[in-house]
């Protein structure tokens, strides 16, 4: 208790220079490339930006592949000369009744051979009335909502890259949701309509056929105009999907001076087009982006070439977003946003003022207390505190944590406790003095006795603030973790470094009575 | 020069004030206290933050003293109605709030969104004014949120209950977690009477509270558990006002340093922290008071028969 060996000084007073080392990032700047620069980064709370939490619309993601499989379903019979009745999708499948129950068989036959997107995708049975099931596996369906919120933030990563905003964050949170926090951008308009549009681009062939029939026949859907005020009938077979574009781009047509979007496939794509285009001259093919038909051009010629223009009377903006979107790819599924908080520059530079003031005037009054009330104990409780901040800066650094503002209200009240300990063992030596020990018996006995007390109380503490961290949301991680490093190093300087002050001083000494 | 000796003292070397004498007065008035608390929490009830109650806030600065016909004609003309416009902190600073759709529209989220949108527009049309902070957290997430931190206060208090109960008897234990929900009730009241808006942070605020109310207990707690092996045959109520008394002095100078730390931050820690601060502030008053008042004298009455049944030692090591 009273015995500090040199190695155990060397290592205390050596954790606190390491310590001081991992704390010069976040003051200096790097000064060799090749050294490791780890800095503490300012929440978007103190430097100003947005944070957006996105949902996958995972119904939709289910209510695609179900479509999917339904007009796979009718293509597949159709080309085996199946005929088919009541063809409709279920929560998890699609259904049907065979023309004849003798097709049954042949059905199934025609219906296994489809391609999955997984092995074990779906089964196709038989049920007891007659009618044939195509059921889609729960295993399935699972990964498929796995794989579209994998597949949302990389679409996401690429939209938001190409806005050019600077440190963009995107996180994957929970089963369906993203996070997107973004520096800097304190008015996050233009990127929540780039993330909320879905940008799936698909060419319909028009069915001219059904132009003013109330109900579409089957395989036929009524798509919304862009303009909103008409409707138009198109196959909903895709016959060429935009996932196969290579690249997009904003121009202004020769021709009409209006602004265009330019298109170019890679090769599965522009041979589609070109099959589709050259047996359907003289036909509309309708552009369709979101469900929403932009335009309908007649087919004039063949488009072998691989590369096509969409007018849809755009200004500059709107046809510069589009080929953005284009290129970025199409997202699995649409988002929503369901939470948005945004920090303007000033507000935040506010914050940093009020928070480090705070903190500093805290810090002085919590060591004129220690010193006034305890003098050289308390003194060396103040050393202590000052090594306490810096070990919590050096392993928020090290983390490269998040410093929120509720962050820096739990370093003040961490600074706040971590004196604490050195009361329990001030008052305890006190005590022991008062009962008529020795100087070397009354420092003995109070840090003995005073060591349970300080890890009992600092457990407790720790319990309540990790609890904290895991369900707690947002800022308020901030906080619990900021505390939860402030304990573990309020248990290194007190128990190790300020005792070793305490210690060393006796040893120099040797005082026949304590300044308690 | 280093001060060497301390210069100022907090408590008299050697008290012997005899709190116990004084339980049942501690008990009815935390009692009473607690049950206005519940009280006020069906009625008039928490401000809910945005946090928890969902909807948009938009702080804005305007230039000059802000006009709040002007604000309320712009909002007017991008077709959104506030339910408040209010000032917030200096002249020039408003705050507007808007109510959400509820979730059980289809796409609440969505109109959420384009509302927070039409109101940066409208802060837009005011000649030199910016937008501060804008919020808007949907109906469905603000449930979540909330079942989230009511989750985390309740398995925090069932930590503390299970450490207790780990290192001392289940009388220490259940007076501490008795003593500890007390405090939460209070807590609630002073959030209701000030009209703090409860949301996650004050969440925290609570939880370190309480946290720190545990610490408090835990210290006392632990010198009657040393008092118990020492003082073979002193009686329960003699020892435990023994203890509160030799740990007085820590318990006050603790309590003193917290205070200290959070003192700057209510006070200048600006809009989002003070409220934070204040209840700290309170929690730490309730939380030094309730070791002395509350949970020394539940285990008085708890532990009175089972604690010092025989000469034996009654706690575990």
């Amino acid at each position: 208790m009273m015995y500090y060996s040199r190695l155990r000084m060397a290592s205390v007073i050596g954790v606190c220079l390491i310590g001081l080392a991992l704390c010069l990032p976040n003051v200096i700047r790097q000064p060799m490339a090749s050294l490791p620069w780890r800095q503490i980064h300012l929440g978007l709370d103190l430097r100003g930006g947005s944070y957006l939490l996105l949902q996958v619309d995972m119904n939709s993601v289910a209510a695609d592949r179900l479509h999917g499989l339904q007009d796979e379903t009718r293509q597949t019979l159709l080309k085996n000369s199946l005929g088919y009745r009541n063809l409709t999708t279920t929560a998890h499948g699609v259904t049907f009744t065979p023309r004849t129950p003798e097709e049954a068989q042949p059905d199934l036959k025609a219906l296994r051979a489809m391609p999955m997107n997984a092995p074990g995708e779906f089964s196709v049975e038989q049920t007891e009335d007659g009618q044939i099931a195509i059921t889609l596996s729960k295993e399935a369906a699972r990964q498929r909502a796995y794989d579209a919120v994998t597949q949302s933030i990389e679409i996401v990563r690429r939209r938001i890259d190409a806005t050019g905003a600077i440190d963009p964050e995107i996180t994957r949170q929970g089963d369906d949701r993203i996070i997107v926090e973004l520096p800097g951008i304190s008015d996050p308009e233009r990127v929540k309509n780039l993330l909320g549009t879905t940008a799936k681009m698909t060419f319909h062939l028009v069915a001219d056929s059904a132009i003013g029939s109330a109900v579409p026949p089957p395989g036929v859907e009524m798509l919304p105009m862009t303009d909103g005020q008409s409707t138009l009938p198109v196959f909903s077979h895709v016959d060429v999907d935009g996932a196969d574009l290579t690249n997009a781009s904003a121009s202004i047509d020769q021709q009409s001076g209006e602004w265009a979007v330019n298109f170019t496939f890679d090769s599965t794509g522009a041979q589609e087009f070109g099959e589709v285009t050259r047996a359907n001259v003289g036909k509309r093919f309708a552009i369709v982006l979101d469900n929403k038909v932009i335009e309908a051009p007649v087919i004039r010629t063949a488009i072998t070439g691989g590369s096509g223009q969409i007018t849809g009377g755009f200004s500059a903006q709107q046809a510069t977003d589009m080929a953005l979107l284009l290129r970025a790819g199409a997202l699995p599924a649409p988002l929503n946003v369901i939470e948005q908080r945004s920090i303007g520059p000033s507000l935040g530079a506010d914050s940093i003022r009020a928070g480090g003031y705070s903190l500093a005037a805290g810090f002085v009054l919590v060591i004129a207390f220690m010193a006034l009330f305890y003098g050289r104990f308390g003194w060396y409780a103040n050393i202590a505190l000052l090594a306490n901040l810096v070990l919590m800066t050096a392993i928020l650094s090290l983390f490269e944590a998040t410093l929120t503002l509720p962050g820096m209200a739990g370093m003040l009240l961490t600074l706040g406790m971590a004196v604490d300990a050195n009361i329990l063992i001030n008052e305890r030596i006190r005590e022991e003095v008062a009962r008529g020990r020795s100087a070397l018996q009354a420092m003995q006995a109070g840090f003995e006795r005073a060591t349970g007390t300080i890890v009992d109380s600092n457990a407790t503490a720790l319990l309540a603030h990790v609890m904290l961290f895991v369900f707690g949301t947002g800022p308020v991680r901030g906080f619990a973790l900021t505390i939860t490093i402030g304990i573990v190093t309020t248990l290194f300087t007190t128990l190790l470094l300020s005792r070793m002050l305490m210690v060393r001083w006796y040893a120099r000494t040797r005082p026949s009575t304590l300044p308690v | 020069m280093m001060l060497d000796r301390p210069l100022l003292r907090f408590v008299p070397r050697g008290t012997k004030i005899n709190f116990m004498r004084g339980r049942f007065i501690g008990l009815a008035t935390s009692a009473v206290l607690s049950i206005a608390s519940l009280i006020l929490f069906f009625h008039p009830g928490l401000t809910l933050g945005l946090d928890f109650r969902g909807g948009i806030v938009v702080e804005a600065r305007t230039q000059g003293p802000a006009d709040f016909n002007a604000i309320r004609a712009a909002l007017a003309a991008q077709h959104v109605t506030a339910a408040g416009v209010q000032s917030f902190g200096g002249p020039d600073d408003v705050l507007i709030r808007l109510d959400t759709p509820p979730d059980s529209e289809p796409d609440h989220e969505a109109r959420t969104q384009a509302m927070v949108d039409s109101v940066r527009h409208a802060i837009g049309t005011l000649p030199g004014a910016q937008v501060l902070r804008a919020d808007a957290v949907g109906a469905s997430v603000s449930k979540e949120l909330f079942r989230n931190g009511m989750l985390a206060l309740g398995i925090s208090l069932l930590m503390i209950l299970a450490y207790i109960w780990f290192r001392f008897e289940w009388e220490f234990a259940v007076s501490a977690v008795v003593t500890l929900v007390l405090d939460l009730t209070k807590a609630v009241g002073f959030l209701v009477i000030t009209h703090f808006e409860f949301d996650l942070v004050m969440v925290a605020a609570i939880l370190t509270i309480l946290g720190y109310s545990t610490n408090d207990k835990v210290v006392v707690y632990d010198r009657v558990r040393e008092n118990l092996r020492k003082y073979r045959t002193m009686p329960l109520a003699d020892l435990i006002d023994l203890s509160i008394n030799e740990t007085l002095s820590r318990t006050l100078g603790t309590s003193s340093t917290v205070f200290l730390a959070a003192l700057p931050l209510a006070l200048f820690g600006g809009a989002s922290l003070s409220g934070f601060a204040w209840v700290m502030l309170f929690g730490i008053v309730v939380g030094t008071s309730s070791s002395i008042f509350i949970a020394a004298p539940l285990l008085l009455i708890m532990g009175e028969k089972r604690l010092r049944r025989d000469a034996r030692p009654a706690v575990r090591n």
